[in-house]
């Protein structure tokens, strides 16, 4: 297959240079792909949208009739990061990863970060996930944040920045385990040639960190993945954790709480549950202490969590520091807790709530884009490139009923792979979720979720609007020409 | 094992093996009607045979047709009892145990839903019913056989077993009793053949003939009766299954300790002893309706104490969130 015909196009190609040349960590990769006999690229492509619907590798649409499942797109070409960029990135999230912990857990204790006047009380106050009834609660072995998906992007200028701070329910990494088990059944020579890090080990380190959580029994830890239930849009990675971490997985129903514990009903009577992995959010995990009308929770839950008898993962209330306008003060949070400069850049971020800030949001409305504090999902956002005059006022207005609710970022390039597109390659644009485990290490599984865009021009990754995933694949050392690549963009 | 898997395993076994029987059912009976020189066709029997009889009357009228009572059993989404219904019912219980079963039963489960749906929507399943039901049946067999190969032999294989012995007895015995009368009025004809057309299709609903033939040579029907009721080794047969379901009742009871509530085990020991006893010259004698009622009544209560010993724990008594749900 010829791919002379390639466009790198005006942005950061992750492949290519801008002169068209490979880069030295793809070649083995482009020697494959350029050995194929024309046509063969879009076989090996059918054969992999099969296999995912013979496997039911599906996820839950939402808004549509109960049971409708839709299989996530993948594309064959994988994402490749250099080894000495990876551990660039790694550096970066484990330090993002161990101050934020911090964080949390001072802002549910004393909140000197605020007393010393490093951010704004606001900023307890404004916060959705920020959760009272969490305060003065000591999860165990002082960790919060368990299971984190921090979503990096490249910009033209060659540099990774963070987008945002899953703190919550990330999900994704079942996708990351099943599109390198169908990889490595499609291009089994590419592995050999190219010196891949593994992601298998993924569900053994996973469980390896929730038996560190569990209380001292005696008996060995009895670990639960708790899924709101079948039609959950996550629910086979839910599935496909319990199975691969070889735990049970429980819905709400089969546990209660009784005599200060948490049990689940089996077979055999009634088993006491140590550490649950819970894939529910914070409001829905106990209708005696969030939201009234949750019927997927367990009602008592907290009261053994708080009595420290049961450990849950992610702690309950970390999501205060999902909030977009946290995000913004994370380079001084970690300069607060660690005496750091951050490792991994945020997007340059500009507070409204800071009269600075807001001076040069309203200024430069047109090219930034606004995003409002506790909205995900692209929702409550403004694309200033991509919007009318009347768009562009509308927001103005907005920020300055309630500048503390919004900040202003530059638009992001993000970077593009060569995609499947017809049985031909094509650039589309891409963004990547690392998923880090926080244990008795900090460990970052290698590579993660490469998120694609693709529809043609489209900046939106997400799977509800077109998006798709490949494969990433971080080398084990560079190739020894990797040097010339990097001058680039180091 | 969690009580939601237990139950979850044992409905998605329930629910292969009934759309199993259904394919069978609905097979033999095509092939009969081909047979029959006559314009009679004996389609209200099938309806009968799956108890779904009043539900079929309101929504489709009180003539059972072919083409009705096709749709009816195979594409009805609205009858849980069709066969899209039954193998998406599998299909559902399955994803929710996905952890727990092999990944092999999952993709040969998922297979034969992606099969089932696109007969239904290319309009196979009627212009060619019978590969349309030999896939089925073939479908069903293959997922037994994988779970046979690739699930541990445990408390969750023993669960699909029992399921699906409990449910493949039920349906052998409903298609004895609704051909009953067919056979009952040939013993009072002693000696003549009433229909041996009949019998042939009764055997075939259950896979039976050639192995009948094996057993007992020629057609009569006592033997007929006493093979699929009473045989002790024919895999279809009433007895067999209710044996192999005893055996893996006792093997999930063993593993799980102490007994609360009713014992199933003991309900399913009963009735196999009274299998093994029974003479199917008393059974006409005194009415093989009567008893096969009687034994319909005894294997659903023993599914209701399978439900209440193993699906259905409750918070003990002893405990204060009992004592508060009480107060």
């Amino acid at each position: 297959m010829n791919l002379s015909g390639y466009q790198v196009g005006d942005f950061f190609d992750e492949m290519y240079e801008n002169d068209g040349r490979p880069r030295p960590a793809v070649c083995p990769l482009v020697r494959k792909i350029e050995s194929l006999s024309p046509g063969e690229l879009a076989n090996r492509q059918l054969e992999a949208d099969r296999a995912l619907v013979q496997a039911g590798i599906t996820f839950n649409v939402y808004g549509e009739s109960a049971g409708v499942e839709k299989t996530l797109p993948f594309d064959l070409v994988p994402r490749i990061v250099t080894a000495s960029e990876w551990d660039r990135i790694e550096k970066g999230l484990k330090q993002r990863i161990r101050a934020l912990n911090l964080f949390i857990d001072d802002l549910y204790h004393d909140r000197k970060i605020i007393k010393d006047k490093a951010v704004p009380p606001d900023i307890i106050n404004s916060s959705k996930g920020f959760r009272s009834q969490c305060v003065g609660i000591n999860p165990p072995r002082g960790i919060w944040c368990h299971i984190t998906g921090t979503d990096l992007v490249r910009h033209k200028d060659g540099q990774i920045y963070v987008l945002e701070d899953n703190l919550r329910c990330p999900s994704g990494v079942s996708y990351v385990l099943e599109n390198r088990r169908l990889m490595k059944s499609l291009f089994p020579e590419v592995f050999d040639a190219s010196k891949i890090r593994p992601v298998s080990n993924y569900p053994i380190r996973l469980r390896d960190m929730l038996e560190y959580l569990a209380p001292e029994t005696g008996a060995p830890p009895r670990v639960v993945v708790l899924t709101p239930g079948v039609y959950n849009s996550a629910y086979f990675e839910h599935s496909f954790l319990a199975q691969q971490m070889g735990v049970e997985l429980v819905q709400n129903s089969d546990l209660v709480v009784f005599d200060g514990y948490v049990w689940m009903r089996t077979t055999n009577g009634f088993e006491r549950v140590d550490v649950i992995y819970r894939r529910i959010d914070d409001d829905f995990l106990d209708p005696e202490t969030f939201r009234k009308d949750s019927m997927l929770g367990v009602p008592g839950l907290m009261s053994v969590y708080k009595a420290g008898n049961v450990a849950l993962a992610n702690a309950p209330g970390t999501g205060v520091a999902d909030d977009k306008v946290v995000y913004a003060y994370v380079p001084r949070i970690i300069k607060y807790y660690l005496g750091e400069e951050i490792l991994l850049p945020n997007v340059p971020t500009h507070i409204c709530a800071e009269p600075e800030g807001l001076a040069y949001a309203l200024e430069h409305l047109p090219e930034l884009v606004i995003k409002a504090a506790n909205e995900s999902g692209g929702y409550g956002m403004l694309i200033g490139p991509h919007s009318t005059r009347e768009q562009c006022e509308e927001f103005a207005h907005k920020i300055k009923a309630d500048p503390r609710n919004y900040i202003a970022q530059p638009t992001l390039a993000l970077s593009r792979v060569p995609t499947v597109v017809d049985g031909l390659l094509e650039g589309r644009h891409v963004d990547l979720r690392p998923y880090i485990l926080y244990g008795q290490d900090i460990f970052v599984l290698p590579g993660g979720l490469t998120r694609v865009a693709l529809k043609k021009g489209s900046l939106v990754v997400n799977s509800s609007q077109g998006g798709g995933t490949k494969d990433t694949w971080v080398l084990a050392s560079d190739p020894a020409t990797a040097d010339q690549s990097r001058g680039g963009h180091a | 094992m969690l009580s939601r898997v237990a139950d979850s395993i044992y409905w998605m076994s329930r629910y292969v093996e009934r759309a199993e029987n259904v394919a069978r059912f609905v097979d033999v009976n095509l092939n009969l009607i081909m047979d029959s020189p006559t314009t009679d066709q004996q389609w209200q029997p099938l309806v009968n045979t799956t108890g779904d009889h009043a539900d079929f009357a309101r929504r489709y009228g009180p003539v059972a047709t072919q083409q009705n009572v096709l749709q009816f059993l195979t594409f009805d989404r609205e009858n849980p009892n069709s066969i899209i219904s039954c193998v998406r019912a599998a299909r559902e219980n399955a994803r929710s145990v996905r952890e727990i079963i092999s990944s092999e039963m999952w993709l040969q489960l998922n297979t034969f839903y992606l099969m089932v749906n696109s007969a239904a929507s290319s309009g196979k399943g009627f212009e060619h019913p019978a590969s349309f039901f030999s896939e089925v049946k073939l479908a069903s067999h293959l997922f037994t056989g994988v779970t046979d190969a690739t699930m541990t032999h445990g408390e969750g294989w023993h669960f699909c077993r029992l399921a699906r012995k409990l449910e493949r007895a039920d349906k052998t015995s409903r298609i004895l009793d609704v051909k009953y009368f067919i056979l009952l009025r040939s013993v009072s004809e002693v000696g003549t053949l009433y229909d041996d057309v009949q019998w042939v299709a009764v055997l075939r609903s259950a896979s039976a003939f050639e192995m009948y033939r094996k057993r007992h040579g020629r057609m009569s029907p006592m033997a007929i009766v006493e093979f699929l009721l009473l045989d002790g080794e024919f895999p279809r047969a009433v007895r067999f299954c209710l044996n192999s379901a005893r055996d893996s009742l006792h093997a999930i009871s063993g593993t799980s300790g102490g007994a609360n509530g009713k014992h199933p085990d003991k309900q399913l020991s009963r009735i196999c002893a009274e299998l093994a006893h029974a003479n199917v010259h008393d059974i006409i004698s005194t009415g093989l309706h009567e008893y096969l009622d009687r034994l319909q009544t005894n294997l659903n209560s023993a599914s209701t104490g399978i439900y209440e010993r193993f699906f259905a724990t409750r918070v003990p008594e002893s405990s204060q969130a009992a004592r508060q749900k009480t107060q």
